[in-house]
């Protein structure tokens, strides 16, 4: 793919890094042991995840009567982190599709891990699918499989046969998409083994990636095509998500807005949880050349621009519900701002609509550690978001007398621990076995070697016409 | 051998060179079967079995085997070698009997299947009870089943067989009898004329007996006041019916009677020929009683108050009919007078009745109800109840009597008086002093393990007996199971120590039939059949004759307007006096008015918790009366400010494991007034708080409607006359095309009811709000008991329930304040069920279409195709639907009726036991609607409207549920609706437009109209 690079920009890999540095700085993780802090990490993501995994297991044991759910309020935790999960996992297809659909080369250095957090993100989602179910053995019944019932399909009119398809969809094409990506370094790292095995492995999943002119071209076609694929579900996944809620008759729930909202709230998380992650990876595996101070204040600033999104449209509820006149509409809103869950309510504003705004100051959205406080701000912000949307909607509904309060039990907490462990025990095998950047497209955003080159092309060029 | 002329031959065949034997010379093995042979499916034709086929046999034989091994373990079943003549699988059998426990009556009728009792129904025939049941008469099957009930007779504690009991208990009382050693029988009220007989020839052999009768919950002063009866009582004369402490529609002498004839006075019409009128209903009382949430006027007073308050009440109805006054305390209370004037105007039309049961309050009510006409008009005093019988004076004297040691034998006939007397602690310590003690109880309870000998009585679905509720009033019980234990009939019990050989159902047979019946077997094939007999009520008019100075006088004494804190205690309509404690349905019902189930609280107003510094919840101390203990705090509003109020019927010690240990024992605060036991304490209470803590586990915890009009509709008599709409909100939008009504605009195209549709009509103006229906769909849906900790989790799977709500005195826009109740709220009971909506958020968004609706307007649950993902419930406005939170049968942690063998004999077989995971509501009674369907089929017609009875519309006393066809024009329930479409009838929150099948009826007060602060 043919850019250009105003000569005025700031290099996005600092440092003079030459292409044999490139992949020296990002393969040198995968071969090398692993270092102490990697190991460290990496036991205590462990150990998380068997203390989540012992609670799941618990929880599908004896039935979801462990969580603190009521004949009220039926979803509390399992849905509030089943949407921030996915949403969470927005940001790697934003990140991978749209910007580069958008040209948009600061990408390079972060997409990979972006999208394998989007990948580990939407199996921690897919696994509240699972446990919150009653029957969650009988989970395949919401696939229109066939079967020895006769005609017996799943109800297409149900939003959550919607997201049946919707996250599958999504889970597969950033599945395909964070693999291609990965087949040319793969095939790198092949060349450069030492020992068998490794020979063997990344051979074994390079799938015989030769570096020809044409597999490049190829991997380019690809490349568009699975973006093109992608784009629209950014749009799509988190929109059905949203009509779990907006499709249902309950006040609070019941909501157009809801689509655009989630949408936006979702990169809102989504850049946020990729913002930590590369604070973190950036130090630990020494990537500052590659990640640098630009693609922090980049991202600093969509999170100020979702964030803000995000405020309007908590403002426009409002609105709305005094506008509607609809008794129960204004009293949900009411209720979530000024009842019970009031202190749920603030935490939500204060972090999405508040914090975000800081990032106006410059010297704040490129301090790195108010960065990485303020990335996970929001994301606390956003697990608030939902668990307002659906807890403070769902304990007083139409009915006063079915009015109840939720408060979480041990395994409630258990079992979001577990997406945790899941995700970071994924997310470290991923940082140690895979290449983190992705080099064959960091190199293509260099101007290490010609760092004249574009100009020269534009002169030449113009020369010949 | 070649030339020799002898041949010999194998068969015949080769003799005669038949033609097919010359073809197979030469096949050794003749006709052996082959692959290639055409007549391939000789499995079938049976001409022989292949290689392949055998090798198929034996490969699916295998493999059949092997998995027949994989399936569950197997549980065998008996099959009917001779199958009995009336048991046929799968098709009820119903009979006729009846419900007594004490004082208490119900005519009912028993569906049994395959031989065992699983629902309790009204029996219509019954002319005093007219099919309507409490709940606990409901309840009582369950407790046919009770696990720890006593298993055969016992002999200082060790289990023995009944003649040797027998044997020895004759030696004893025989002895005891010949040296003129008292004998005392104690029970509580016997409604059976048989049994009484049986007890009178048990007397007649041993003549130093006596028999003391005492009832939990007295009504002795009633008794005493009309010189020894307790007269019939008709609220469906009654115009105007006040009420003084009476919960005369949950606990007081014979609620479910009353509360029919009480509903009677208050169903109206909306069409053009609709009843106009009700009767006006004012209630004095302490505690927020059933009877006074459904009041039309209500005032609270305290206990101390009681007689002041009739006295007042006399003298305004004396000044107003010109009759003579008496001397009396003034007292202060909002709505007597405006009761005084209503009950002369309606005069011969009016009733007053109280709840005291202190002789003198009493004796000057009926003074008031003489000066009312009542006598002869409401209250018939020619026609007897027998409901209380009990004699509080002679119980008393009995337990000194014990103490004292002048009693050398007790038989506790079926009473546990260690437990439900005021004097029971000092009876239960002084049994020891006794020579000769024997309980009939049903299990080893707080008297019955007290005593040397337990010969426990069969539950009534085991037993013969019959019941005169009132004069002149008959009814049967028979048995529908045999005994499930060893345990023999008290009848036939007390028959064989008076050395009368006849088994009692003979007997019972014989004196029917020579003094009630009269006439041959044929009659009483016919009373046993309908399970009643007789009842030609003579009407008197007379009124007993009351000195009302000298009552005035004994009042004056007796009471004052204090001003400390005063406790009463009152009983519950769930558990009642507590002789089914063990019962979990019983344990797990809501009570109507606060909602609470699995425990006994301290119930105190809110003005009164502030000025003690308690919330809900704080442990307190309640001491009085020389006994202490301690209980939660429940915030009650309506009860009389410097009151704290305790029920009966909780802290059973040797009930059983769902009773005991649950609640306290309220019993020892019943004080002596004026001779006999009143539930209260006036004097030297005191409340501390002990800063615990502890849950109440109510099923609703949120009070008020916050002004919600689509949820509750209601209106006064005085604007409902004039336009039947007054109260309705008809929800309305604004289109293009001018005003709509919400329920005119719809996204759906519905659905086409070609062949029936069900619906149903919940009259708010006669539900009592008393709760019988939750019980009985309870037992008819095999709903799971889940036990004080899950409802506090706010997971009681109840399908149908009562909510309850207070009318506050904040202004619609105050959201804050429209959370708290009045002090003296206004209260509506509104039944709540899966509506069967039309439009049902619950079907759109079932993933698996586990919810669907039927081509009969039913919301139906697939349970096997339910993956639990609790959208439905979440997305029902309702709330109705309930979850599996976890599997609740058979497992420890839910050790109700469930998890074991004899308690799950209650299941009805028509109906799934749910599993674990999957969601559950209302089905509308789809199994009672499907066989009613087939029986109508069988008999190539339509079901007949009213054939097909749903479990809480028969259930109802009151009738305030009326369950139908819709699409026929004649059926109760068209009719109905076809009145009130234009009047009362509405949907509730009709403006999101589920279209729901049930309909509910406005509530109508009749009050004066008045500036309504809540909408």
């Amino acid at each position: 793919m043919s850019h250009v690079v105003s000569p005025i920009r700031e290099h996005l890999v600092t440092g003079g890094k030459s292409y044999s540095d490139v992949t020296h700085d990002i393969c040198k993780q995968v071969e090398g042991e692993p270092t102490k802090e990697w190991k460290i990490a990496f036991a205590i993501s462990c150990v998380i995840f068997a203390y989540g995994a012992y609670c799941l297991f618990y929880t599908w044991w004896q039935g979801i009567g462990v969580w603190g759910l009521n004949k009220t309020v039926g979803w509390a935790w399992d849905i509030t982190n089943f949407v921030w999960w996915v949403g969470i996992g927005h940001a790697g297809t934003l990140i991978s599709a749209v910007l580069l659909l958008f040209r948009q080369k600061w990408r390079t250095s972060i997409n990979r891990s972006a999208e394998a957090m989007t990948i580990f993100a939407v199996l921690c989602a897919a696994s509240f699918i699972l446990a919150h179910m009653g029957r969650p053995w009988l989970a395949h019944w919401a696939l229109p499989l066939p079967n020895a019932f006769g005609s017996l399909w799943v109800n297409f009119n149900s939003p959550l046969v919607w997201d049946v398809f919707a996250i599958s969809t999504y889970l597969s094409v950033s599945l395909l998409f964070w693999y291609m990506g990965l087949v040319p370094d793969l095939a790198t790292i092949r060349d450069r083994a030492t020992t068998k095995g490794r020979k063997f492995w990344y051979g074994l999943f390079s799938l015989g990636w030769t570096g020809s002119a044409k597999t490049w071209a190829r991997y380019e076609y690809m490349s568009l095509i699975l973006a093109g694929i992608s784009t629209p579900l950014v749009l799509s996944v988190h929109t059905i998500v949203s009509m779990d809620f907006a499709t249902s008759v309950i006040p609070g729930w019941h909501t157009t807005i809801f689509p655009p909202y989630f949408v936006a709230g979702a990169i809102f998380s989504g850049f946020a949880m990729v913002q930590t992650l590369l604070l973190i990876t950036r130090v630990v595996f020494k990537l500052e050349d590659y990640i640098t101070i630009e693609h922090i204040e980049m991202m600093n600033i969509v999170v100020t621009v979702t964030g803000s999104v995000v405020g309007i449209a908590y403002l426009t509820e409002f609105f709305i519900a005094w506008y509607s006149g609809v008794e129960y509409e204004s009293y949900a809103f009411i209720n979530r701002a000024t009842g019970p869950y009031w202190w749920a309510y603030w935490m939500m504003m204060t972090c999405n609509v508040i914090s975000p705004q800081l990032f106006w100051f410059k010297s704040i959205r490129t301090n790195l550690m108010v960065s990485f406080f303020l990335s996970i701000v929001v994301n606390v912000g956003m697990w608030f978001e939902r668990f307002v949307i659906i807890v403070t909607s769902l304990h007083r509904d139409y009915l006063p007398s079915s009015w109840a309060m939720f408060s979480p039990t041990m395994y409630d907490i258990g079992d979001y621990i577990f997406s945790f462990g899941l995700f970071f025990t994924l997310f470290f095998l991923f940082a140690k076995f895979l290449p983190v950047v992705n080099m064959a497209e960091v190199k293509s955003v260099m101007k290490g070697v010609s760092s004249n080159f574009p100009k020269k092309v534009a002169k030449k060029s113009k020369s010949e016409e | 051998m070649e030339n020799s002329n002898k041949r010999y031959w194998k068969g015949i065949e080769e003799l005669t060179n038949d033609p097919s034997f010359v073809k197979n010379i030469h096949n050794e093995f003749g006709n052996m079967p082959s692959e290639n042979d055409s007549k391939g499916d000789s499995l079938v034709d049976g001409t022989g079995t292949h290689r392949r086929d055998f090798l198929k046999v034996l490969g699916f034989g295998v493999a059949a085997v092997s998995l027949a091994a994989c399936e569950a373990p197997v549980k065998n079943t008996i099959p009917y070698l001779n199958k009995p003549e009336d048991v046929e699988p799968t098709i009820a059998n119903w009979y006729a009997s009846t419900f007594t426990d004490g004082g208490e009556y119900a005519s009912v009728l028993v569906k049994t299947r395959e031989g065992r009792p699983i629902k309790i129904e009204g029996n219509k025939l019954s002319p005093v009870s007219k099919g309507a049941l409490s709940a606990r008469a409901q309840a009582s099957v369950l407790s046919l089943y009770d696990n720890e009930k006593l298993k055969g007779p016992q002999a200082g504690g060790k289990a023995t067989d009944w003649v040797q009991l027998d044997k020895e208990f004759v030696a004893k009382l025989s002895a005891i009898a010949a040296k003129g050693g008292q004998i005392r029988i104690v029970s509580n009220t016997i409604l059976s004329p048989t049994t009484k007989k049986v007890i009178a020839e048990f007397t007649a052999k041993y003549p130093t007996t006596q028999h003391v009768v005492y009832d939990a919950n007295s009504a002795y002063g009633l008794s005493v006041a009309h010189g020894g009866i307790i007269p019939s009582i008709d609220f469906s004369k009654a115009k105007t019916i006040v009420s003084l402490g009476a919960d005369f529609l949950g606990t007081w002498v014979a609620p479910t009677e009353f509360a029919g004839q009480w509903a009677e006075t208050r169903r109206v019409g909306s069409g053009k020929d609709g009843k106009k009128e009700m009767s006006r209903h004012y209630q004095f009382e302490t505690i927020l009683s059933n009877t006074g949430a459904n009041a039309d006027y209500r005032s609270a007073y305290k206990p101390s108050q009681e007689g002041l308050v009739a006295v007042a009440l006399y003298n305004a109805v004396a000044k107003l009919t010109g009759a003579a006054t008496v001397a009396g305390t003034s007292v202060k209370i909002d709505h007597l007078e405006a009761a005084a004037k209503d009950l002369v105007k309606s005069k011969g039309a009016s009733i007053v009745v109280s709840g005291s049961n202190d002789p003198q309050v009493q004796k000057i009510v009926a003074a008031t109800n003489a000066l009312v006409g009542a006598y002869g008009a409401t209250i018939n005093t020619g026609v007897a109840v027998n409901y209380r019988q009990g004699n509080d004076m002679a119980m008393s004297n009995f337990i000194n009597e014990v103490s004292a040691g002048k009693v050398s034998a007790v038989i506790f006939y079926n009473a546990n008086p260690v437990y439900n007397h005021p004097m029971g602690a000092k009876l239960g310590a002084a049994l020891a002093k006794v020579e000769l003690t024997l309980s009939t109880n049903d299990r080893a309870d707080e008297t019955g393990s007290l005593c040397q000998y337990n010969a426990p009585d069969s539950h009534y679905l085991e037993s013969w007996n019959d019941a005169e509720p009132k004069t002149g009033f008959y009814s049967l019980v028979q048995p529908t199971i045999s005994t499930i234990f060893k345990t023999r009939q008290a009848q036939d019990s007390f028959l064989t120590w008076a050395g009368n050989t006849t088994d009692y159902a003979t007997y019972l047979e014989r004196n029917w039939e020579s003094t009630i019946l009269k006439s041959g077997s044929l009659a009483w094939k016919t009373a046993l059949h309908d399970g009643v007999f007789g009842g030609n009520a003579t009407v008197s008019s007379a009124s007993p004759a009351v000195n009302t100075a000298e009552a005035a006088a004994a009042i004056s004494k007796a009471y004052s307007n204090g001003s400390d804190l005063e406790l009463a205690v009152y009983e519950k309509v769930g558990l009642g006096t507590g002789s089914q404690a063990n019962n979990p349905w019983l344990q797990e019902f809501p009570e109507p008015v606060s909602k609470a189930c699995w425990d006994n609280y301290a119930s105190i107003s809110q003005p009164t918790a502030t000025k003690l510094n308690l919330k809900q919840g704080d442990v307190v101390k309640v001491s009085a009366n020389g006994t202490e203990v301690s209980l939660p705090v429940l915030v009650q509003p309506g009860q009389a400010n410097d009151t704290v109020a305790i029920s009966i019927g909780y802290g059973r010690a040797k009930a059983g494991k769902s009773a005991n240990g649950v609640g306290v024992n309220a019993y020892p605060f019943i004080t002596e007034v004026n001779g006999a036991c009143v539930g209260a304490c006036t004097k030297g209470v005191s409340v501390t708080s002990t800063g615990e803590e502890k849950a109440i586990a109510q099923t609703q915890t949120h009070n008020t409607v916050m002004a919600r009009q689509a949820v509750v509709q209601e209106t006064v008599l005085g604007e409902f006359v004039k336009n039947p709409m007054s109260g309705r909100f008809v929800p309305e939008v604004l289109t293009s095309e001018g005003k709509k009504k919400a329920t005119d605009l719809s996204l759906w195209n519905g659905h086409d009811y070609n062949n029936h549709a069900w619906g149903m009509v919940i009259d708010l103006n006669t539900c009592t709000g008393c709760s019988a229906c939750v019980v009985s769909c309870n037992a008819e849906n095999n709903i799971a008991v889940v036990g004080r900790q899950e409802v506090i989790n706010r997971r009681e799977m109840h399908w149908m329930r009562i909510d309850r709500y207070y009318s506050s005195d904040a202004e619609v826009e105050d959201l804050k304040g429209l959370e708290v109740a009045s002090d003296n709220p206004e209260v509506v009971f509104q039944p709540m069920l899966c509506q069967h909506c039309n439009n049902a958020p619950c079907e759109t968004v079932c993933p698996v279409l586990a919810t669907t609706h039927s081509s009969e307007g039913l919301n139906q649950m697939t349970y096997n195709r339910c993956i639990g993902t609790r959208y439905c419930a979440n997305n029902c406005p309702y709330k109705v639907r309930r979850f599996n939170w976890f599997r609740y049968f058979q497992t420890d942690e839910y050790d109700f009726n469930f998890n074991n063998d004899l308690g799950r004999m209650v299941i009805n077989p028509d109906v799934t036991v749910r599993s674990r995971g999957v969601m559950e509501k209302c089905s509308m009674c789809v199994q009672r609607i499907q066989e009613g369907k087939l029986a109508a089929k069988k008999e190539k017609r339509r079901p007949i409207d009213g054939e097909i009875e749903i479990a809480c519309a028969q259930s109802c006393p009151t009738n305030a549920i009326t369950f139908g066809d819709m699409n026929d024009p004649k059926s109760a329930i068209s009719v109905l609706l076809a009145e009130e479409r234009e009047g009362r009838a509405y949907g509730v929150i009709e403006e999101i437009n589920v279209k729901p099948n049930i309909s509910y009826l406005m509530k109508v007060r009749n009050k004066e109209a008045k500036k309504h602060s809540e909408a």
